[in-house]
């Protein structure tokens, strides 16, 4: 069903650390923490001093080996609540800071999103997948965004059609584009796959 | 297919602005109502010169060189053209050559060097005539209200142009020169601590300190996509070899000081190019077998390409050998 080769689909290409970078700001959630506490085992001074994590739980809780790494920590109680302390973060911060992102896609997006408004370039900012595969999708006939899409088709939580979800990703509102699947033929709309995980 | 082949234009002033520096303005040649393209901030035009060689024969020679002209203004384009002692030609076929009222062809403008445009500060540095580019792009952000600075470093106060009426037009809030004759050097390490996030730096001036800026700016933590360079580059000479042309069977030699595109154009052969400097890969030639080493001279193969032996960039680069068959 989904289109493949779209080039707006955003790769995650893991959580590489900048061993220049003057202060390390890592965004995280869920599973995500454990793509920061892989890279962390090393142990580096040099690193963990100048690391300062933003942490929201999601679905586990690995706040507690976040802690331990003895980093500047805070956790956020939801994403949005991060977000915007992210943004206030970046809006006074200066060049030689390195943003990470880790946890599902809808996260990393969100945070990108924060990071490419504060003026960072999408593609210097490291992130890594983790957890599920749940998509947040933007509905292209209402607007209106749907998180945690796992069908295809999925309903639009807005204005009700079904969307199929398609891999064409917009960064500037960090979400898959869904698109009306039985417009043609109202009704008449392919069975509903487990396609997001 | 060389797809930019581009336009005439008159020589209406040339002006001598620093030492061994001059500047060229072109309008069209036709008619006073005419208008030139429009142009981004950091673009080029590739100037075709019909010249002599030390032997007399006629030779073609193709250099990019920066607009510095105003992008708002599209009834002249300005360049400006340093002799370098080390020419090929161009740059004094360019100095010796043309007058006032010749009629030169040009290349329509391509921007490998453009502004950033989510940037929120923009830093130029420039070494001596890499001070053209960012000409255009200071003009353009002035207009836009963009927040830039350039620190702008020459060999002496009379080797340095346009530094005077930059400091004038920008204040010396924005413009900052650093004089060598004088000791004084730009101090990269307090430039690159204290920038806003967003900032982007621009360099344009010679191989060693562009490669410098480079490094200073990877360890002060800045990401690769916030540090752009432009550096043209002149073919290499080197020892006379043969290119095989598999598709369409022929045989050129290209010579000590030509390069392998400009053998090729010698012969009539089209081939694709752009900016002739090594930069913008537009005359990546995929090389079928090579009896010799390949001597790759520019900016835009990867380590990987360069390495598999399988392409190279035929404006600058060539073979230390007896022959090479590109798929051409």
């Amino acid at each position: 069903m989904l289109v493949s080769g779209i080039k707006s689909r955003p790769e995650y290409t893991g959580l590489h650390i900048d061993p220049h970078a003057r202060r390390h700001l890592v965004a995280l959630e869920g599973e995500g923490a454990l793509a920061l506490l892989e890279k962390a085992e090393t142990k580096d001074p040099g690193f963990l001093s100048r690391l300062e994590i933003l942490h929201v739980k999601g679905g586990s809780n690995h706040a507690a080996a976040l802690r331990a790494l003895n980093a500047d920590y805070w956790e956020a109680p939801t994403i949005s609540t991060m977000l915007t302390r992210l943004g206030v973060i970046l809006s006074t911060a200066h060049m030689g800071l390195r943003l990470y992102a880790a946890g599902t896609e809808g996260f990393i997006g969100q945070v990108m999103k924060v990071g490419t408004d504060a003026g960072i370039n999408f593609l210097s900012i490291r992130t890594e997948h983790r957890g599920s595969l749940a998509r947040r999708v933007s509905c292209v006939h209402c607007k209106g965004i749907t998180e945690n899409v796992t069908t295809n088709p999925a309903t639009c939580s807005h204005c009700g059609l079904t969307l199929l979800v398609r891999d064409h990703y917009s960064r500037r509102i960090a979400a898959f584009q869904g698109v009306c699947i039985d417009a043609e033929v109202p009704g008449e709309v392919p069975p509903v796959e487990e396609a997001f995980r | 297919m060389s797809k930019n082949t581009g336009m005439q234009v008159v020589v209406t002033s040339i002006k001598k602005v620093a030492d061994a520096v001059k500047c060229f303005r072109f309008v069209p040649v036709d008619g006073s109502d005419a208008v030139l393209p429009r142009f981004s901030g950091g673009s080029h035009v590739v100037v075709t010169m019909k010249g002599r060689d030390a032997a007399g024969n006629t030779v073609t020679y193709r250099n990019p060189y920066s607009l510095m002209s105003s992008p708002d203004d599209s009834s002249c384009f300005e360049i400006s053209v340093l002799r370098t002692e080390a020419s090929r030609g161009g740059s004094h076929f360019m100095h010796d050559q043309v007058k006032e009222g010749d009629i030169l062809t040009i290349s329509n403008p391509v921007n490998l060097f453009p502004i950033s445009a989510g940037g929120r500060k923009h830093i130029f540095i420039a070494g001596g005539i890499g001070i053209t580019p960012f000409m255009a792009m200071m003009d353009a952000l002035a207009a836009r209200h963009g927040k830039f600075e350039l620190h702008y470093g020459f060999r002496s106060r009379t080797h340095g142009a346009y530094w005077r009426e930059l400091e004038e037009r920008y204040g010396r809030n924005r413009v900052m020169t650093y004089c060598q004759a004088e000791g004084q050097m730009i101090d990269f390490d307090n430039l690159l601590e204290h920038q806003p996030l967003g900032t982007h730096l621009y360099v344009c001036g010679p191989a060693p300190m562009i490669e410098a800026v480079k490094k200073k700016a990877r360890e002060a933590g800045w990401p690769d996509e916030n540090v752009h360079s432009e550096e043209f580059l002149a073919p290499p000479s080197g020892k006379p070899f043969i290119v095989k042309l598999k598709k369409s069977q022929r045989d050129v030699m290209v010579g000590e000081h030509q390069s392998i595109l400009e053998a090729l154009e010698a012969a009539n052969v089209d081939a694709n190019f752009l900016c002739r400097g090594g930069a913008c890969g537009q005359c990546e030639t995929v090389v079928c077998s090579a009896d010799g080493e390949i001597e790759h001279n520019d900016h835009y193969l990867s380590k990987d390409e360069r390495e598999s032996g399988k392409k190279i960039m035929i404006c600058v680069s060539r073979l230390n050998g007896r022959e090479i068959v590109l798929d051409l």
